[in-house]
């Protein structure tokens, strides 16, 4: 084991910091440093929260992690923002809504961009949970970027997901239920001194209603103000419940099953991807069979077997 | 792949005037930049914990209430004290000729007053940092 696994180990921040870094930008060090750290994993409890952009995800993230550390939890928070598709830079501002964590040390805030990545996370996401997880964090609670409707990806990586949105959305509610709405363990109506509150739960409450009239858990929607703390208790004693239901059921092991099975395919994912497009030896052959598609003189489908079968060979 | 250059944009102090700060960090982020976002009335603390959970590459502080030659010297011996003196240290605001050697002797590797174009700010950091 290396210096640097040996010391997230023991939760040194610094060696937290810089193992996220190499995996964030695909090192071998950090593969080979995940080979060890993979062991060491699996205890914490993983909370995604997703929601509607400006909802105050990151407010209420900041006020959850308040209450766990009254509790004595330690707490990873990853925090994640859109990388921009035309400069690869990003703006990542979720911090601001966190300052008053800055100074806990029982208390570790990563921001990430999604560095090209649909559906919500980034793609070293996984990495960054099993990191925070085995340098003793109870809690590790992941941040998606604010979202429409497609981006559920988090609930590849969560334990428990909450969809956090607020009063007043209307009509909106039901233009997010086609993703977003299927894949919350619990919903939160943040904002709650807004009118409209009592709508919004109701509306809620009658697709939920919908939805779990086959589960054998009915999915709370709560209401919180995270600007002065309201129902911030309440909302962990529910996040709470939601992991001891989880650990009485089969199906905390299948979402673990699941997270593991979305990992692979984005290690297997970026590997091939990094072999094909960035690897100097099929590079000219690529970007040969582009121009010859674009020539006519080889289909796209053909071209796809061309080049797979290179490297399955 | 490359990897992305991470920077800090704190505002230590007190003054609430944070215009320059975000102008900057958007010049970052359209350079390609991953940029990190404080917020307002950091302490050099709370700036040092940030970069270190952050691991960023590069610290711009921004400050116009004239308190730079405390504040921005407050982080650069904090740096030091935390081993941390490869991490680029820009300051920006209303900073004096006169003080502007005197914080480059403390730590502070680039000074960039009102006026600076932003792709000087994106050049500096792109010749300087270590990555």
């Amino acid at each position: 084991m290396n210096d640097i696994t040996l010391k997230v180990l023991k939760g040194e921040p610094r060696s937290v910091a810089r193992l996220i870094t190499l995996a964030e930008n695909s090192y071998p060090e950090a593969a080979i440093a995940m080979k060890d750290i993979h062991p060491h994993t699996g205890k914490a409890h993983v909370i995604g929260i997703t929601g509607v952009m400006g909802g105050g995800k990151s407010t209420l993230i900041s006020e959850i992690t308040r209450e766990y550390r009254k509790q004595d939890k330690k707490v990873g928070i990853i925090a994640i923002d859109p990388t921009s598709p035309f400069s690869g830079g990003a703006l990542l501002g979720d911090r601001v809504r966190m300052m008053e964590l800055a100074m806990d040390e029982g208390v570790f805030i990563r921001s990430m961009g999604t560095r090209g990545m649909l559906g919500g996370l980034t793609s070293a996401v996984y990495d960054v949970v099993e990191i925070l997880d085995a340098s003793g964090k109870d809690i590790v609670i992941v941040e998606t970027v604010g979202v429409g409707q497609a981006e559920v990806d988090v609930i590849k990586i969560a334990d428990s997901t909450l969809v956090v949105l607020v009063p007043g959305l209307g009509d909106s509610v039901q233009t997010i239920k086609a993703g977003v709405m299927e894949i919350a363990d619990i919903y939160v109506i943040n904002k709650s001194d807004r009118p409209g509150v009592n709508q919004t739960v109701a509306e809620v409450e009658s697709l939920v209603g919908i939805d779990c009239s086959n589960r054998d858990r009915k999915i709370p929607v709560l209401t919180t103000n995270a600007r002065n703390g309201e129902g911030i208790k309440e909302l962990v004693d529910e996040i709470i419940k939601h992991k001891e239901y989880l650990d009485n059921s089969k199906e905390f092991d299948i979402k673990r099953m699941k997270r593991y099975e979305a990992e692979l395919i984005e290690i297997i994912r970026k590997r091939l991807m990094n072999l094909i497009f960035d690897e100097s030896k099929f590079k000219d052959k690529v970007e040969l069979l582009i121009y010859k598609i674009f020539k006519k003189e080889v289909d796209p489908y053909t071209a796809a077997d061309e080049i797979l079968g290179k490297i399955l060979k | 792949m490359e990897r992305k250059i991470r920077v800090l944009v704190a505002k230590p102090g007190l003054d609430g005037h944070d215009r320059g700060a975000k102008i900057v960090a958007r010049a970052l982020r359209n350079a390609g930049m991953e940029v990190i976002y404080t917020g307002l009335h950091q302490t050099a603390e709370m700036i040092i914990e940030t970069a270190i959970q952050e691991d960023v590459d590069v610290i711009g502080l921004s400050l116009l209430s004239g308190a730079h030659m405390t504040l921005f010297r407050d982080v650069t011996k904090l740096l030091k004290e935390k081993n941390m003196q490869d991490v680029l240290v820009l300051g920006g605001g209303i900073i004096p000729k006169e003080d502007v050697s005197v914080l480059k002797k403390a730590g502070v590797d680039g000074v960039f007053g009102p006026g600076t174009h932003t792709e000087d700010i994106v050049v500096f950091i792109k010749k300087n940092v270590k990555l």
